[in-house]
């Protein structure tokens, strides 16, 4: 059954990965965050003040329909919902081709059961209005 | 400071100053903080967002990782795009959220003398270069597509043009010493795939282009030093070429002797090699290369898809061009949909890799539609086609653009 791509239904986050890479990215045996923030390095004339931030996360999610558990739990880790749900009306073998190129090249860890369930929920998903 | 201009005057506004009535229809939606954008097909809606840090005012593509693009009112306010308004694309979710200038290091490595892991403060005590540039993705105006093509659907608004410092590659490479025999320069920074196994993004330049003096490791934007969402502390400028190429949170710089066989080069971003890169669809066989340098485009800042104009009235109207790896040689005017056309205005000459502003004042016929192409020219005389390209990938749309606009 076709359904409609729009929605706001809330979904897991995936930030405690983020924010575990980011501490062991730069934390990196040196100064502690509040430190690292403070920290300046000037030359020729120019000065770098360290840099801190947040990045939001999305509360966007898939609109159900069948196999959205597919999808919900093996998409999400990766990137958020929006990508997915900007994209144009594209035919079955072109959503095959980019679950195939998440799974082939950018190496996620995805089952072949759950591959074809993701294709089926995205051909089967109606682009909004 | 000169780039940062204060609150962008509306387009609308614009057009009322100059005593005309404009009616934004199918671009501005009537919810708040939601845009229409005019693509061929739906879905066109995107939500305008503030949330993202040193970021204002931007079209949310993709929250994570994120994919921002310039709203059109930023290129109309000047002709270098605001840090807060200057887009935003990574490849990979794990970003740093705190880069400490302190223990950050720049490492050079490979096929050199003296490798090093250079610290901000050396970086910062050699010469330094200015440059102004346009960086644009090498999928900008993707969703203008048709057929329409997967990947990111951004409007034109994958693009941004700055005022650079920096040092230059060459001077770092020579700090290094390249050895004979370097074929490639390869570099990446500290964005890193969620999954191990994944092809962490790095990119290759060849070795004379990499030593070519304008290539630059920059670490300020507009007078300022960069967001970390543009690539905080440095990050590449290879002026004339797409950004792909314009690696972020630079951190490593790796001389090789050979040619560079990674995914990133090997396999992605590359580009049909037919005239505009162009192919049919469904089309296979053809053969690739990696995507290289920028071509001439032009557009309309001042008025968009759904604007109308009063009959006989003078049309006051600006917008930006850029050559690509030239200059811009002169941008025309068309009024009758490409049949003829007339020089426009060109505004100050920023350099070679920079927007270049243009204005003209058309009028507008007495009933019917203001039926308007810009076109640029570099300065080599290559102008931009009149029928669009089209490849896979939605890679380095330059088509003439035009813009039907209703008398009132």
């Amino acid at each position: 059954m076709p359904f409609r791509r729009h929605s706001t239904a809330p979904r897991r986050h995936a930030a405690g990965l983020l924010v575990a890479a980011a501490a062991l990215l730069l934390g990196a045996g040196s100064a502690s965050a509040a430190d690292a923030a403070d920290a300046t390095v000037s030359g020729g004339g120019v000065t770098l003040k360290s840099a801190v931030v947040t990045l939001p996360s999305s509360d966007r999610g898939f609109p159900p329909g069948p196999h959205a558990d597919a999808i919900e739990s093996n998409c999400l880790a990766c990137h958020s919902a929006g990508m997915v749900l900007n994209q144009p009306a594209l035919s079955r073998a072109e959503w095959r081709n980019e679950v195939t190129k998440m799974v082939k090249v950018f190496k996620a860890p995805v089952s072949d059961q759950d591959a074809d369930e993701i294709v089926a929920y995205l051909a089967a998903m109606k682009v909004d209005r | 400071m000169p780039f940062n201009a204060g609150r962008p005057t509306t387009r609308r506004a614009l057009l009322g100053q100059a005593g005309l009535a404009a009616a934004a229809i199918g671009v501005a939606k009537a919810r708040a903080a939601e845009i229409a954008l005019p693509l061929p097909s739906d879905p066109r809606d995107r939500a305008i967002t503030d949330a993202f840090p040193g970021k204002r005012a931007m079209i949310l593509q993709r929250t994570r990782p994120p994919l921002l693009e310039t709203p059109l009112s930023a290129f109309n306010e000047s002709v270098f795009t605001p840090n807060d308004q200057f887009f935003v694309r990574w490849h990979w979710a794990v970003i740093p959220q705190i880069v400490d200038v302190a223990s950050f290091r720049l490492n050079i490595h490979g096929h050199v003398e003296r490798p090093e892991a250079m610290t901000l403060g050396s970086l910062l005590g050699m010469r330094h270069v200015e440059l102004a540039a346009i960086n644009q993705c090498s999928g900008n105006s993707r969703g203008l597509f048709e057929p329409r093509v997967a990947g990111a659907q951004w409007l034109n608004g994958a693009m941004g043009n700055a005022k650079w410092v920096g040092v230059t590659l060459r001077d770092v490479l020579d700090r290094a010493g390249v050895k004979s025999g370097a074929v490639a320069v390869r570099t990446h920074g500290l964005e890193t795939p969620v999954v191990d196994e994944a092809p962490r993004f790095m990119k290759s330049l060849a070795i004379d282009h990499a030593r070519d003096g304008e290539v630059m490791i920059a670490f300020q934007m507009n007078g300022d030093q960069l967001p970390v969402l543009n690539g905080f502390p440095l990050r590449l400028v290879v002026p004339g070429w797409y950004s792909t190429y314009w690696v972020k949170m630079l951190s490593d710089i790796e001389v090789l002797d050979k040619p560079d066989d990674s995914f990133w080069t090997k396999n992605a971003y590359r580009i049909p090699d037919t005239p505009h890169a162009s192919v049919r669809p469904g089309e296979t066989g053809y053969p690739t290369v990696p995507i290289n340098r920028m071509v001439p485009r032009s557009w309309f800042t001042s008025v968009a898809p759904g604007d109308r104009v009063p009959a006989g009235a003078t049309l006051p109207l600006r917008g930006i061009a850029m050559g690509g790896d030239k200059g811009v040689g002169k941008v025309e005017l068309s009024t009758d949909g490409g049949a003829t056309w007339a020089a426009a205005k060109l505004g100050t000459d920023e350099g070679t890799y920079s927007f270049r502003r243009w204005t003209a004042e058309p009028s507008a016929p007495a009933s019917g539609s203001l039926r308007l192409a810009v076109r640029c020219t570099d300065t080599d005389g290559r102008s931009q086609p009149s029928s669009p390209n089209w490849n896979p990938n939605g890679f380095m749309r330059n088509v003439v653009e035009t813009l039907d606009l209703p008398v009132a």
